[in-house]
Parts: structure tokens; C-alpha cells; sequence
């Protein structure tokens, strides 16, 4: 029995890679619950824009790369993001200005903005497949470690080791600065106070003067730039392949939906709640017991509880049962 | 032009789509084109029964499209020797339990008063169910898969008639759409949506995992048929000679002839569910799905049952494409669990159905044959496009070879923009709905 290693068994198989992922699924839940929040209806469109913005920016950061641009040891993808966002934001105002604002007009119901949106969806996937094609690509460098295995146990003398990758390092801060970013821009600007007015009240906030042609392009603009924030840091932490992005929509949806649609707070609490569950009924836990539990106790199977392959199950499940017991989700959305 | 008419140069476009196909590139392309129209047109009416009749938004089709292709394995192919008394039996048991432990905990859930009591009993019997599941369905999905694995390693199927999955498929399917009904209908539309997306992702991942129930990823292959083999066909004399009578030849006319013996079958379960679907729209039942899916405050206040109509009608859309299903895995003779993919079994459906017109159970059929068509079209047209594009450029040029590379995927792009111009310029489709 080693409750010490057992902790460092714990943390970086589990608690490191979860609240990783848990970070790139709130900041792709953001996008879906603002898009909600705004234009009232669920973007089927968003894994692929994020997808298209990740492309952008693997794109440029071989252009870099060609051109021997790097970042010392930060990724050079980091330095490629602003491209990534300035092409994601003029994909996804050119998609609002043909396809979306002539529904707007016409005040269509939400479930017709869906269908519209999976129009979008083909035609993002079809353009990311065009450029660059359907298969993985590599495009992180630099540093591969903060701390690698050996480091930590040369430096502990635990028998776990304890690896923090450099991109898990990079997401948690970006995605730190991204959301205290954007959470002092709905709180504290005028700009994002008439968003929220305009998300609780539509009516009263075209009464109050608030213009709603340019609320809806700054969400987009917002939009546009937490996707492809996500989506680099996706693919800089696992591996950048379109149809992931597309596959990533189901936990992102969960998490918005768990969080409250429209909540940008539950989006957040629904991403880390999501990415959780999913790590720890998916993660084989027999290393961790193995050092927590006295000798007898000690497991000999797996004790995976279910196998990665269903991971998709977990956050399904989860939306499920937020679903029916709270339809709403855990922090007050906008819903039914 | 009265709708008739309008109507018949429609279909008459799409045979003469069909017929040119025949003409310029094969005939065999040309009743590939047929079959898989038949069998789109089938899922067409399917999702149209869901959408157009009740505005219900359903994009899990694949995974209804996939469990029709499970049942075909389970119901056609012969049993694996000894699998049955090697586990084939604990796996039942284990299922039993996991279903017992999860009827229980809706039964304490309804029956125990709210509270901390409550709560945790449904927890212990969850855990308890899970570990029981596992303890006795692990040890018989190891006895299974330990069986022949490089040729079987599942249980088989009941050896039965193949044409007996298709009604099957969609038993199976149906059985599905209930849970997922029972749960996400009532909602609002876009949870509907969400729930079946999610639903045909683990519909997939089990198919692709479960080893034990139809190989999973090692796909289950030489499927039983309904019609002859093409190798039969040609050893026959009599075949032989008709075919040369005809001025063919032998082997081209044995495929054409088995495809065409696929097309009757699918025509007549098209005929079958088209005169239904038709039946249901015109009888008081569908007249009702339409006012509650116009209005559902109001049908509700004239005492309709909103909730159970949806759920039916979920249930019998989802049914159809079941059925579909299964058809499609019969046509193929083999289960690929990996070829599903939710772009081509669910959004495309969608697309024939919306371009199609929704609410016209005809414009559904139009719908399946135009789309289908130029889903397989647009590949070699685009391809053609691009070379015509690039052909200043030169030999080796590397924009130009990147350019001829990607244009399979122009099917895709080709299909979003088709999407948005009908639901722009023509949101009622082709056929509109009368």
C-alpha cells in the first residue's frame, strides 16, 4: 500500500489528461452555448468550424516551419493561431452573411436553422477534406514535455512517474486566458453587455436601441475564434484529422446541454464534468488500486469499467440523464 | 401542368438519368445506380414518415440503418459450432441481468417515495447490476471469441432465410427507436437531434467492438443471398444460351441479370411501403399527425395524445429504415461496420428527403433516386471538372495533382450547397407537400 504513488498514478493518468480535455471541450462547448444563447438555435456547423480553423492554422505553421519561423520551445502552431482565427472568422461571416442572415430575416423557426446548419456542416467538411485532405496530420513541435517520466522520478524517487505534456501545459492556460478574456468581455464592456441583453431579451434589447446585425457579428467573431482556439489545441494535444472535429460534436453538445445551453459558466462546469466522467469510467484503474489498496485486496483484472472504445457512451449517458431530471442542465440555461 | 404531369417528368428525368448512365458508362453502373436508389428511396420514405409527417428531427438514421444490417447477419448466416454451449448462453444470461438491474431501478425510481433512500438504493442496485453484468457476460464473450477467430469468433446467426432479416431489421431497429423515444421525445427539437446523433455513434462503437455479436471490425463476410450467384448462373446451359440469344455475354449478363433480380425485390418493398406511407397520409391518422405536427398546443387541447403519436411514428420511421438496412447489407453480402459513416447514412437521407419535398411521400422517393444519383456522379463529373480546370497547367504541377486528388471530395461541398440553395429558393422541395 503506497497512497503516494497511487496519487501520482492517479494524476497523470487521469486528473493531467481530463482536465486537458475537459479544457478543449469547454471551449468548444462556449461556441455552441453562445450560438444558442444569441442566434437560438444548435449549431451542427461548429465541430467543423473548428475543424477549418485548426486546417487554417496547420497550414500556416508549416509555412513557418518551411520558412524556419519557430516558437523556441512552444509549439509554432501558437504563433499561427491569429492566422487560424482571422480565417476562421472570415469563413464563418461569409457563411452568416450568404446562408444565415436571410433566415434571420425571415424569423424561421430554430429547427429549420439546424437543418440549415448541417447544409453548413457538408460544406465546411467538404472544403477542410478539400485542402488538406482526410487524414491525420502532425504539426506540433518544440518541446514535447514539461516534466517527462524520468525527470519526475529522478527528482521524487517515486516508482510512478509523472509526465505534463507541453501542449497540456499550453491548453490549460490558453484556455485560462481565453475565458477570463471572454468573461470580462460579456461583464465589463458595453459591447458584451448588450450580447446578454440581447440573449435574455431580444425584444427589449432592440427597444433599448441595441443593434442586432452587429451583436450577432461579434458572436460570430467570438464564435469563430474559441473554435479554433479548441480545435488547435485538440490538435496539438492528440492529433489533427477532420473527421475527429466532427466526432468531437456529440461531447461537445453533452457539455453544453449539461452545463444549460446559453450558460457560458455551465459550458464551462459541463466541459470538465464531460471530460471526467469520460476519463475515469474509461481508464483501466488497476495501477492506481494497486498501490492504494492493501496486498489481499489488490485486483488482477483490468478494472476498466468500460472499454475507450464507448467513451462516446459515457457523455451520452450523462446527457441523458441531464435530460430527463434537469432539462434545463446543472446551471440555469435557457431551454424547453 | 397539372402535378401528374410535373410529377411523371420528374421520374421521367431520373430514368433517363439512369438509362444514360447505361448507355455511356455500363449497364452495371447503371443498375447500381437502381438498386441503392430503391433501397435510398426506401430510407427516403422512412425519414419523410418522421420529418415530413410529424416534424420530427431524427438524425440517427445511420444507426437504425446499422442495426438492419446487424439483424441481417444474426438471422442469415449459420450458427457457429459450439459456441452456443461454449458461452453463447452466459452472454444471454449476462444481458438478462443488465436489463433486469436497469428495469428494477426504473421500477424503485417510480415506486420509492423521493429522498436519500431513494437514491441510494437505485445506486446500490446499479452497482450491483454492473458488476453481475460483467462478472458473467465477460467470461462468455471470452468463451465466444476464443472459437475460430480468425474465421469465426462470434456466435453466428439462426441460419434463417435471408429475405427474413429485412422484416427483422426493422423489428430490431424499432426496438431502438422505442428507448431512445421513450427518453428524448417530448423534449424540444434540438435534444431529439442530439440524443439520435447519439444514439447511432454507440449504436456503431457496439457494433464495431462486440466482437462476439458479428466480429466486429473483422467484418462478417459471404452473406447468404436471395438470388443466384453469377458463378451459378453461368455454369447453366440454359442461361448460357438465352444470354447468347440476346447477343451478351455470358458473364455480363449473369451480374446484370442477378442485379436486376435485386432491383424486383427492392421495387416491391418500395411498392409495398409506398402504397402504406400513402395510405397513412390520407387516412384520419395522418391527417392527425399533421395537425399535431402544425400545431401541437391546439391538437393537445382536442384531447390528442401528442407524446404516444410521436413515439409511434418515431417508432415506424425508424422501422423502415431498418428495413432499408438490411437490404442494403443483403445487397452487399457483407457487414462492414467501419463503412458507416453518419455524413452518408443520416445527413444524405436528410437531404433526399428536404430536396425531395417533405411532407410528399412521393417527393421523398424523387428525392432518394436525384440524390443518390448524383452522390455517384458527382465523384467522376468533378474529377472531370478539374481536369478540364487544370489542363493549361502543367504535367507535374503540384497545385494540379493536389486539385485531381481532392476531388472526391467535392461530393460533400457538392451536397451542402445543394442543401442550402432547396431550402433557399425551394423549402418545399421538388414535390411540394399538398
Amino acid at each position: 500500500m503506497d497512497l503516494l504513488n497511487a496519487a501520482v498514478a492517479l494524476a497523470n493518468f487521469v486528473l493531467i489528461p481530463a482536465t486537458a480535455y475537459g479544457a478543449q471541450l469547454a471551449l468548444g462547448a462556449l461556441g455552441v452555448t453562445l450560438i444558442y444563447g444569441i442566434l437560438r438555435f444548435s449549431n451542427f456547423a461548429h465541430g467543423d468550424t473548428m475543424a477549418f480553423g485548426a486546417m487554417v492554422t496547420v497550414l500556416v505553421t508549416w509555412l513557418f516551419q518551411s520558412l524556419g519561423i519557430s516558437f523556441g520551445p512552444l509549439p509554432t502552431a501558437l504563433l499561427a493561431l491569429p492566422f487560424g482565427i482571422l480565417g476562421c472568422v472570415a469563413l464563418v461571416l461569409l457563411t452568416d452573411r450568404a446562408v444565415y442572415r436571410f433566415y434571420r430575416a425571415q424569423k424561421a423557426k430554430p429547427v429549420i436553422l439546424v437543418i440549415v446548419s448541417m447544409g453548413v456542416m457538408f460544406i465546411m467538411n467538404g472544403l477542410t477534406r478539400f485542402i488538406i485532405g482526410p487524414d491525420d496530420q502532425r504539426f506540433a513541435d518544440g518541446e514535447r514535455f514539461i516534466i517527462s517520466v524520468r525527470e519526475f522520478k529522478q527528482m521524487t524517487g517515486l516508482s510512478e512517474g509523472l509526465a505534463i505534456k507541453t501542449t497540456q501545459g499550453i491548453t490549460l492556460i490558453t484556455a485560462l486566458v481565453v475565458v477570463a478574456a471572454l468573461f470580462w468581455f460579456l461583464n465589463r464592456t458595453r459591447t458584451g453587455k448588450s450580447m446578454r441583453a440581447y440573449s435574455d431579451n431580444e425584444d427589449l434589447a432592440l427597444l433599448s436601441g441595441i443593434n442586432p446585425e452587429r451583436v450577432v457579428m461579434i458572436t460570430w467573431i467570438i464564435v469563430a475564434t474559441l473554435a479554433t482556439v479548441a480545435g488547435v489545441l485538440y490538435g496539438l494535444d492528440k492529433t489533427f484529422k477532420p473527421f475527429v472535429y466532427f466526432q468531437l460534436l456529440l461531447p461537445i453538445f453533452a457539455a453544453a446541454i449539461v452545463g444549460g445551453l446559453g450558460n457560458p459558466l455551465g459550458a464551462i462546469a459541463g466541459g470538465f464534468v464531460i471530460a471526467f466522467s469520460e476519463v475515469t469510467v474509461t481508464y483501466a484503474w488497476k495501477k492506481v488500486l494497486v498501490h492504494a489498496l492493501p496486498e489481499p485486496l489488490e485486483p488482477d483484472s483490468l478494472v476498466q469499467l468500460l472499454s475507450t472504445d464507448y467513451k462516446f457512451a459515457v457523455s451520452f449517458v450523462i446527457l441523458l440523464i441531464v435530460l430527463i431530471f434537469k432539462p434545463t442542465g446543472l446551471f440555469k440555461g435557457q431551454s424547453v | 401542368m397539372s402535378d401528374t404531369t410535373r410529377n411523371s417528368v420528374y421520374f421521367a428525368i431520373v430514368a433517363l438519368l439512369i438509362i444514360g448512365t447505361g448507355l455511356l458508362q455500363s449497364w452495371n453502373a447503371a443498375l447500381f445506380i437502381l438498386n441503392m436508389g430503391l433501397i435510398s428511396a426506401i430510407m427516403a420514405l422512412g425519414v419523410n414518415l418522421q420529418w415530413g409527417f410529424a416534424g420530427l428531427f431524427n438524425v440517427g438514421i445511420m444507426g437504425f440503418v446499422a442495426l438492419g444490417g446487424l439483424a441481417t447477419v444474426l438471422v442469415s448466416m449459420p450458427p457457429v459450432d459450439g459456441a452456443w454451449s461454449a458461452g453463447g448462453l452466459r452472454i444471454l444470461l449476462g444481458l438478462g441481468l443488465g436489463v433486469m438491474s436497469l428495469v428494477s431501478t426504473v421500477l424503485l425510481y417510480k415506486q420509492m417515495q423521493p429522498g436519500r433512500r431513494r437514491n441510494m438504493a437505485i445506486i446500490a442496485v446499479l452497482l450491483i447490476g454492473f458488476f453481475a453484468f460483467r462478472a458473467v457476460f465477460d467470461g462468455g464473450v471470452e468463451a465466444v471469441e476464443a472459437i475460430n477467430p480468425a474465421n469465426a469468433g462470434n456466435i453466428g446467426g439462426l441460419g434463417l432465410p435471408v429475405l427474413l432479416a429485412w422484416p427483422i431489421g426493422g423489428v430490431l431497429a424499432a426496438g431502438a427507436a422505442w428507448i431512445i423515444g421513450k427518453t428524448a421525445l417530448g423534449l424540444r427539437s434540438d435534444y431529439l437531434a442530439i440524443a439520435t446523433l447519439g444514439i447511432a455513434e454507440i449504436i456503431i462503437a457496439v457494433m464495431k467492438n462486440e466482437d462476439w455479436m458479428a466480429r466486429g471490425v473483422k467484418n462478417v463476410i459471404g452473406l447468404p443471398r436471395p438470388v443466384p450467384y453469377e458463378i451459378e448462373l453461368q455454369s447453366s446451359p440454359s442461361f448460357v444460351a438465352q444470354a447468347q440469344a440476346l447477343g451478351f455475354d455470358p458473364v455480363t449478363a449473369s451480374t446484370l441479370w442477378v442485379k436486376l433480380l435485386y432491383a424486383g425485390l427492392f421495387a416491391v418493398v418500395l411498392l409495398i411501403l409506398f402504397l402504406m406511407a400513402q395510405a397513412a397520409l390520407k387516412s384520419p391518422w395522418g391527417r392527425m399527425m399533421r395537425a399535431i405536427r402544425d400545431n401541437e398546443v391546439a391538437s393537445e387541447a382536442m384531447g390528442k395524445d401528442v407524446k404516444a403519436r410521436h413515439l409511434q411514428i418515431f417508432i415506424l420511421g425508424s422501422a423502415i429504415c431498418g428495413i432499408a438496412g438490411a437490404m442494403i447489407t443483403t445487397l452487399d453480402g457483407q457487414l462492414t461496420p467501419t463503412s458507416y459513416q453518419p455524413l452518408r447514412f443520416t445527413f444524405l437521407v436528410w437531404l433526399m428527403v428536404i430536396v425531395g419535398g417533405s411532407g410528399n411521400n412521393l417527393g421523398a422517393v424523387l428525392g432518394g433516386f436525384v440524390i443518390w444519383f448524383f452522390w455517384v456522379q458527382v465523384e467522376p463529373m468533378g474529377h472531370a471538372l478539374l481536369t478540364f480546370v487544370t489542363s493549361g497547367m502543367a504535367e507535374d504541377n503540384a497545385l494540379r495533382a493536389h486539385l485531381l486528388e481532392s476531388a472526391a471530395h467535392m461530393r460533400l461541398l457538392t451536397m451542402g450547397v445543394i442543401l442550402l440553395c432547396v431550402l433557399r429558393f425551394s423549402p418545399r422541395g421538388l414535390i411540394p407537400e399538398k
